[in-house]
């Protein structure tokens, strides 16, 4: 048994002649959070849905739990407890809480063929859920709608483990929030990490991915940067890689050559 | 708040948010699709109660007859209903109406099937044309205001065409000798409660003819079957898997494909439902006047909608009620009939339907806003 819940060895991805990914590394423990780093365009979205076998890789090999294993669909992902959460959450709007929380897995109960949505015990799970981890949705058939961003983000979070994820994708949970909203989401990222699953956060926001990560990932132009635990890794070392440090430099460099001109 | 949530969050100690408003009754209220049109109900009973109270509206004959016309249009109003929260149109219920009636009549009356099977046959080919205009749209991806839009046409087009061929004309008579006795028939065309109505009328409580039989002679069969769709199509929405998806596939059709729900399936089968409610419009209708016309139901498809918008179904999806549907066609069919009751010229109709269209979407909007703002 490895002692990683989920690998991505040197994995690889091309568009006709585009190489979206290049030789990509990423490892997982049960109980971490790796955050994946990247600007717009380093590849990210690319290894989401490689990650959640929405695209097959080209080259690489994934392993769960020690086994190797491929993704023919999002559900074969999905079987082995692989849970993504994207950024649109999957959630309708003028739906209740109870109903959004089961769309799609609707407990049911009474004889075959006069089947019926078991709302009351779907609205018991989802209000006992919600209150877990600390959102008191008051009414489990108000509409989400009328929940704030941060609430529907632990929604979608709290939806992907109570139907049994073991590794949970989140894709850029906190980018549409604000600053106590998201400390709610990474609040609660971090105890579903405490409480067994081996989360990967993909985010371009260092100041969310510091605090809570305990390995870090860049990304840039579909190669990764390398994989560095916590410890050795400063956050404007790792504010640096992020951007490109260079560029930065580079653009203090002119910055300065145009205040010269200018006085 | 519930009682339920209440004990819920009491449980496990969670701390109220002191910033939550109490919701008052009102305002549940206001959150429930059918309200609009259960309190536009209300006030056009209201208003023909005063304007016509005394008039026979309201007689056992005059309910009846406005029951019966609200029942015919509130079979379809209901499946386009439930169409439009799975976040489609048909444009092609009033013409799937003629084309079912001529299924009926001419195997019927040309091709000597007996009329059991005509109906059978005319109910597997709103099967057929619902399974098409869903598949056109699912595989497609094209809007349905278009895809049923161009079947409106083709099915208008051919069922004036293939009646014209073998009949010669655009009317094919002579269907009502051939209801007694057929196994089938009776479901879509028996009076029920006759023997409540003699009574009433052997009581004197209702209006008799000269020979001595009441005027209104029982329940038109319309009306059972509006109510019976009403309790089905609510059950379906509100307690099933099946519902549950309904409004999914409407209200955010990427997201429910992503949590696995058969979004595809979904709406090629409300698209079976309209075509096949268009057909028990179609039949009663048919073996109520003994004849098929290839010009009925037009424009149906525009009132069903109009019933559906009026009954809280929002036009892009995933929210309204089979109820309120039901509702919306209750006014209709009351407004059009009550009508003949005053001194209001009958070519008024058309506005009231329009003004009421118009005010129930703006009435919609805003509860839409409501639902959905962040507090």
């Amino acid at each position: 048994m490895s002692e990683y819940l989920i690998e991505f060895n040197n994995i690889s991805k091309f568009f006709g002649k585009v190489i979206a990914l290049k030789d990509v590394t990423m490892k997982v423990k049960k109980g971490e959070i790796m955050c994946l780093l990247g600007d717009n365009g380093a590849g990210k979205s690319t290894l989401i849905k490689t990650l959640s076998g929405v695209h097959k890789p080209d080259e690489g090999e994934i392993i769960v739990e020690g086994n190797k294993t491929t993704f023919d669909s999002p559900k074969d992902a999905l079987d082995m407890g692989i849970a993504t959460v994207y950024q649109d959450l999957a959630l309708v709007p003028l739906m209740s809480v109870t109903r959004n929380f089961f769309m799609g897995r609707e407990p049911q109960k009474g004889i075959p063929f006069f089947k019926t949505f078991d709302i009351e015990k779907a609205s018991e799970v989802a209000a006992e859920r919600m209150a877990q981890i600390g959102i008191d949705v008051r009414d489990p058939s108000q509409a989400v709608g009328t929940m704030s961003g941060g609430e529907r983000q632990c929604l979608a979070i709290s939806r992907a483990i109570y139907f049994g994820a073991k590794v949970l994708i989140l894709d850029e949970p906190t980018s549409a929030l604000g600053v106590h909203q998201a400390s709610v989401v990474l609040k609660y990222i971090v105890k579903a990490a405490a409480d067994g699953l081996a989360v990967i956060l993909i985010t371009h926001n260092v100041h969310h991915a510091y605090p809570v990560g305990n390995s870090f990932t860049v990304l840039n132009r579909g190669k990764s940067l390398g994989t560095y635990e916590k410890k050795d890794l400063s956050r404007e070392k790792l504010l640096g890689m992020m951007a490109g440090g260079e560029e930065l430099d580079k653009l203090e460099i002119e910055l300065k050559e145009m205040n010269r001109i200018n006085n | 708040m519930s009682d339920k949530s209440k004990s819920i969050a009491n449980k496990n100690n969670i701390n109220q948010d002191e910033r939550l408003k109490k919701v008052s009754p009102l305002r549940v209220l206001l959150n429930r699709p059918e309200l609009g049109a259960l309190g536009g109900s209300i006030l056009v009973f209201i208003f023909f109660g005063i304007v016509a109270g005394d008039t026979g509206m309201f007689s056992a004959y005059g309910t009846l007859n406005f029951l019966d016309v609200s029942a015919n249009l509130g079979i379809i109003a209901i499946a386009a209903a439930m169409l439009m929260i799975g976040g489609e149109f048909d444009l092609s219920i009033g013409s799937m109406i003629g084309f079912a009636g001529i299924c009926i009549a001419i195997p019927a009356i040309y091709w000597g099937w007996p009329l059991w099977m005509s109906i059978i046959f005319a109910f597997s080919m709103a099967v057929l044309v619902g399974y098409f205009n869903g598949i056109l749209v699912v595989r497609t991806g094209l809007p349905s205001f278009i895809v049923t839009l161009a079947m409106l046409f083709i099915l208008r087009g051919l069922t004036l065409a293939i009646t014209r061929l073998i009949t010669g004309r655009t009317q094919v008579p002579g269907l009502r000798v051939l209801i007694e006795d057929d196994p089938i028939a009776w479901i879509f065309a028996t009076d029920t409660f006759k023997g409540l109505f003699n009574w009433l009328g052997s009581m004197n409580l209702i209006a008799l003819r000269t020979d001595g039989t009441p005027l209104a002679t029982g329940i038109p069969p319309s009306v059972l079957w509006f109510v019976g769709l009403t309790i089905l199509a609510t059950y379906i929405l509100m307690k099933t898997r099946y519902g549950n998806w309904i409004f999914a596939s409407g209200g955010d059709k990427n997201g429910a494909t992503n949590v696995g729900v058969p979004v595809g399936r979904v709406k090629i089968s409300l698209f079976i439902g309209t075509a096949v409610a268009s057909t028990i419009f179609a039949t009663i209708q048919v073996l109520d006047a003994g004849s098929a016309d290839t010009m009925r139901g037009t424009l149906k498809e525009l009132e069903a909608i109009a019933a559906a918008v009026v009954g809280g179904c929002l036009l892009t999806g995933g929210y309204g009620s089979a109820i309120g549907a039901a509702f919306g066609a209750l006014i209709f069919g009351t407004v059009s009939m009550g009508i003949f009751y005053t001194d209001v010229d009958t070519d008024w109709f058309k506005v009231f339907l329009g003004a009421m269209m118009l005010i129930a979407v703006i009435f919609n909007n805003y509860i839409r806003r409501k639902v959905t703002e962040s507090k």
